[in-house]
């Protein structure tokens, strides 16, 4: 089982929850778990930046990234600075 | 030429001696002294005696951080293609460093500039932005940085009198980052195995990793950014999420969160062990470096520290408890 947290945008979506359980062995099978249990949520975490234990999955193997049991994933917007 | 030989040739030209080390010689403009940081050896942060880590200093450029570099840059490469002329106004979203910075330009160069900065900005920068003579415009909080960008393109196509640099989109940024920060850091070092610097526009990691790579091809390329506090990322939807241009995120090799208590212990750890007083995307940047220097055998791990603690002064990261919880409302980066 891994605890995922979600963005205050998605929220909604998650019935007001900041972390939800979710299960997979990779980031690709714990969104399809996320998105099955909360079907609102499809369409809307392609545009989310997605982290494994604070490594963004796109510089690690992306959606095959595999996911311990007990690892933290956060979804985050893109969010600039400077 | 890069911007380092530029500054040396006119200094050689206005009969002054090429600056040292020491920084000895004069200067003809505080503009001529943007960039040529320290590179200091953190010996007694390195989690391994094999590993060596250096921090480069940028908030010893003339305004305080590493953004005196791009502003610099993107103001002269505009004025060298005709796009900028005596007369126009310029325009820049802004968390506060390039504001900064622009400010410090637009004065020596007489332009008048409106910075778009979120209205939870630390109060220093806000104050310093008026110092140096910049209006400014603020944008919701609750939107954070993307929220300016998007205030000011709206502003800029509504107003065509303003120019607008746009740090985001900007080539001369990455590139002031390729022919200085990353050149300098190449000159001055014969071996780097990773390369750590914050994440905001891109613009150093993009262009200092470039370079770095020509030099230490089996470089790592490492990001350090900030996990927001849920006040700073109410957007409207996850496709309100920005990224910059300039920002090719398959060019980093990694890519990772630190959370503010993570951050605090780094600016905390740079005064404590090695008198460091840097602002807070450099305790973040110190964390990573000490994460990925702690994977290596042995290597060269550099750290680009932004800014010094100075702006941030009122936030009480140095010595308040429970700090981490005040910092959720405000943009630091």
């Amino acid at each position: 089982m891994t605890t995922v947290r979600i963005p205050p945008t998605l929220r909604p979506e998650t019935g007001g929850a900041r972390e939800v359980p979710a299960q997979g062995e990779t980031v690709g099978e714990l969104l399809d778990d996320l998105m099955s249990r909360f079907p609102s949520l499809t369409g809307k975490l392609e545009y989310a930046n997605v982290y494994v234990d604070g490594e963004d999955v796109r510089t690690l193997d992306g959606h095959e990234t595999q996911v311990r049991n007990g690892a933290t994933v956060i979804l985050l917007p893109a969010m600039a600075g400077g | 030429m890069g911007a380092t030989e530029d500054a040396a040739a006119r200094r050689v030209m206005a009969g002054q001696k090429p600056k040292g080390i020491a920084g000895r010689g004069t200067a003809p403009s505080l503009l001529d002294l943007v960039g040529d940081t320290p590179l200091v050896e953190l010996s007694r942060l390195s989690p391994k005696r094999s590993v060596r880590l250096y921090a480069k200093l940028e908030g010893q450029n003339p305004s305080g951080s590493i953004k005196d570099r791009v502003a610099k840059a993107m103001i002269e490469a505009a004025e060298a293609a005709g796009d900028l002329e005596p007369g126009r106004e310029l325009l820049e979203p802004t968390s506060g460093n390039t504001g900064i910075s622009l400010a410090l330009v637009a004065k020596l160069k007489g332009y008048p500039l409106t910075c778009v900065m979120p209205e939870n900005a630390t109060e220093e920068r806000k104050r310093l932005l008026r110092l140096y003579g910049a209006r400014i415009v603020e944008s919701p909080g609750d939107q954070g940085s993307n929220g300016a960008v998007r205030a000011a393109l709206e502003l800029a196509e509504r107003e065509p009198r303003y120019f607008m640099p746009f740090q985001y989109g900007n080539d001369a940024n990455p590139r002031a980052h390729y022919a200085g920060t990353g050149a300098e850091i190449a000159e001055a070092l014969d071996r780097v195995d990773v390369l750590v610097a914050g994440l905001g526009t891109g613009g150093t990691l993009m262009g200092a990793g470039e370079r770095l790579r020509e030099t230490y091809p089996d470089l790592v390329v490492a990001a350090a950014e900030p996990l927001p506090g849920d006040a700073v990322m109410g957007l409207r939807s996850l496709e309100d999420g920005y990224v910059p241009p300039i920002l090719d995120v398959s060019r980093l090799d990694r890519k990772v969160l630190v959370s503010n208590e993570e951050s605090v212990a780094g600016v905390r750890a740079l005064l404590d062990a090695e008198g460091i007083f840097a602002g807070v995307s450099s305790g973040a940047v110190l964390h990573v470096a000490r994460r990925l220097a702690a994977e290596l055998d042995d290597g060269v791990v550099v750290s680009v520290l932004a800014d010094g603690g100075w702006k941030y002064l009122s936030a009480g990261f140095w010595e308040a408890e429970d700090v981490e919880r005040s910092m959720e409302r405000t943009i630091w980066w």
